[in-house]
């Protein structure tokens, strides 16, 4: 094991966290599950005092806006209002709103087509991206690429990119970039466990330690490619582990912990800003829905679920807070009460904008189109 | 002008653009270090430095990528393919990303990139490493597919493909990097994009012919000339765009046309070719558009097999004689 790894400061409870078998358990043990989402308060409360109030709020607040978000998609998804895929974020909010809020504006992010979380954690907003998820012409694209291809170039969220690894290539190219201009910005990038198995992956991760790039590589391991688990994928289970064949730094980390997410991704953006190296994070995770919306699900127990909402990010978080009194009863009802009108206000946006001008299946080939006479 | 290889206008394009623009970056196999696989490269890395010109690991799909990323954020990378053959490798990024970027962004990511080598068929090196791949790109919108017949073509296009804010394929036939011509030494000399080159005028038959095929089309017009038949040559330069007017012009002109490619036939952009002149001028058309293409089958190694499978000039000759009704 390398240098590097061997310093993570969550390598012991990422050890101790491993051998609980969070993947394989079948029958959920209740006492297990109360003593797991028990464990995730204490941290969350040990590492409270390090942060001032708005940006606690601001993470929940984020976190529940997502989850509305994505609960709404999901309605209109049913009500034909949204077409194609549509692969949903929830139990995943503590990895985007974690993650990215322990870097800069001007810092990117690129992800996978489940991209609607770290769209609007990275800025996006909500109206923007559920009329793009509604094909109109006040999306985020244009209408152009639908759930899986949110961009905002203003706000450095250079995509969801719908095949399995592609975003990390052009991730470590993105770093590279910033390196070459000679800025200190650096680049997350996020991508499924199964992407892990794409050469995309090695590739890229092999240049980025080889030429010192600042990328910081999250991997969302959810378990599942899909419907295939990560047993049946993937001969090394422990993804952070990895890194090692690069000499990069590693570190596993709780993706239900939105406090622990965001620590570890200071850490790497540290190494990227200052010493433009590149870190794996290996974040572990859980989708509540099934892999898009035509998905039931049928490869998992329900059991297994019960197990993982039982650890809900956003459920742990707000009790986190509740209970040591960060915000009260009454502030979580008003904050509630505010995301769920920003989501309606993101439908009735996206009810009301317009369709896209057939003139419009022509434009955005080409930046320097070369028509007069010429076949395109 | 002074009269220089391809190799020699590739390279020269290519240090002009470095110098001219900062953004533009070199990267690939062997490119800085090694001074390139066929040299195009020669001499850059002493000049512009390790910063510009970057050897990178062998891993197409990583770097063809990594150059895609630059160049959405503002960079203008030239991805060097050792040869075209590995950069099948790299499609996804090439198909998936570059081109599609702008349009499912909605227009906000831009792609400057150039992705270049040699391509085509070389000297015995087999089915791997002798093939043309143009029609596979050129398939795809969003993508501009760019084949120089000539070192002032080369140096021209590749310096127009460099400043263009699209992705641009650019094909450097293998077996032609030592062929001569004289070629401006102006740095402003570009040659632009989509449009097509009168390569020889006449008035019988037109042959629309591409990359290697250019030199086999203008040796088969002399052949003819020599009978009394006199050919038009067109040359495309720009596959995507394709101009396909200039191409049109000069069949309303003569009425009889051959499309030669060392490509194999099938889905090929001889098929394309024919079936646009078909479409826009079937009533100028004296007779059937006639394809010349490669040999439907991998490329041999054996050095008469191999010679088999790619066009020649009698075989050239020989179908404008038929559209011509001279046999």
């Amino acid at each position: 094991m390398s240098k590097q790894s061997q310093s993570s400061n969550s390598r012991a409870a990422a050890d101790e966290r491993n051998s609980v078998a969070v993947i394989d358990a079948d029958a959920p043990d209740q006492d297990q599950m109360r003593n797991d989402h028990e464990a995730v308060k204490k941290d969350q409360k040990r590492h409270l005092a390090d942060y001032d109030r708005n940006t606690l709020v601001e993470l929940l607040r984020q976190m529940l806006l997502i989850r509305r978000f994505e609960e709404k998609s999901a309605e209109a998804y049913s009500m034909g209002k949204i077409g194609g895929f549509c692969h949903l974020y929830i139990g995943q909010e503590a990895v985007a709103v974690g993650a990215i809020s322990a870097i800069r504006k001007d810092d990117y992010v690129l992800t996978s087509y489940r991209d609607h979380g770290q769209a609007i954690a990275k800025g996006m907003s909500p109206d923007a991206v559920m009329a793009e998820l509604f094909g109109k012409a006040g999306g985020c694209s244009k209408g152009k690429g639908g759930s899986m291809h949110m961009f905002d170039k203003s706000l450095g969220f250079l995509g969801g990119h719908a095949i399995v690894g592609g975003q990390i290539p052009l991730a470590t190219g993105v770093a590279f970039a910033s390196k070459y201009q000679g800025t200190d910005q650096v680049t997350l990038c996020f991508f499924g466990e199964a992407a892990v198995n794409q050469g995309a992956f090695h590739e890229s991760l092999n240049m980025a330690q080889l030429w010192k790039l600042p990328c910081i590589y999250i991997c969302e391991n959810n378990q599942y490619g899909m419907g295939t688990s990560l047993q049946r994928a993937m001969s090394l289970h422990d993804i952070s582990q990895k890194a090692v064949a690069y000499e990069m730094a590693g570190e596993y980390v709780d993706g239900m912990d939105v406090l622990a997410v965001k620590e570890a991704t200071a850490r790497a953006v540290e190494r990227a800003r200052k010493d433009h190296l590149p870190t794996l994070i290996e974040v572990r995770t859980y989708r509540f829905m099934g892999h898009s919306m035509s998905d039931p699900g049928n490869y998992r127990t329900r059991a297994e679920i019960e197990k993982y909402q039982e650890r809900d990010p956003l459920k742990v978080f707000a009790a986190t807070l509740l209970e040591e009194k960060t915000i009260s009863d009454k502030d979580y009802a008003a904050m509630e009460k505010q995301v769920q009108e920003e989501v309606e206000q993101a439908l009735r946006f996206a009810e009301e904008s317009p369709l896209p001008e057939p003139e419009e299946l022509f434009t955005d080939i080409y930046a320097n189109p070369i028509t007069s006479g010429k076949m395109l | 002008m002074a009269v220089i290889t391809m190799r020699e206008a590739l390279n020269q394009a290519l240090r002009e653009e470095m110098l001219r623009d900062e953004n533009v970056f070199l990267m690939g196999e062997e490119v800085a270090e090694y001074q390139g696989a066929y040299k195009v490269t020669k001499g850059l890395l002493q000049e512009l430095g390790p910063k510009r010109v970057i050897d990178t690991p062998i891993t197409e799909l990583g770097f063809a990528g990594l150059g895609v990323g630059a160049a959405m954020v503002g960079l203008r990378p030239i991805v060097e393919f050792m040869t075209f053959n590995f950069s099948i490798l790299a499609t996804d990024q090439i198909i998936n990303s570059a081109a599609k970027m702008l349009y499912m962004s909605g227009g906000q990511f831009k792609i400057p990139i150039v992705f270049r080598g040699p391509g085509g068929s070389a000297y015995q090196v087999s089915s791997q490493h002798s093939q043309a791949l143009e029609s596979w790109f050129a398939y795809f919108p969003g993508i501009k597919v760019v084949m120089p017949s000539t070192p002032a073509d080369a140096k021209g296009l590749l310096k127009s493909a460099i400043r263009d804010d699209d992705p641009v394929i650019f094909i450097e036939q293998e077996r032609m990097y030592g062929t001569k011509g004289e070629v401006p030494e102006d740095a402003d000399f570009t040659v632009p994009l989509g449009v097509a080159d009168v390569k020889r005028e006449g008035t019988d038959a037109t042959i629309v012919a591409r990359s290697l095929m250019v030199p086999v089309a203008l040796k088969a017009a002399e052949v003819l000339q020599e009978q009394g038949v006199s050919c038009e040559v067109i040359d495309p330069r720009t596959i995507r765009p394709l101009d396909i007017d200039t191409i049109v012009a000069s069949v309303k002109k003569t009425n009889r046309v051959v499309v030669a490619e060392e490509s194999h036939p099938f889905c090929g952009v001889a098929a394309e070719i024919s079936t646009e002149i078909m479409d826009r001028a079937f009533d100028y058309l004296d007779a059937p558009v006639k394809r010349i293409s490669g040999a439907d089958v991998p490329m041999p190694y054996a050095k008469n097999l191999e010679a088999l499978a790619i066009p020649t000039v009698e075989q050239v000759v020989a179908a404008v004689k038929e559209v011509a009704y001279l046999q």
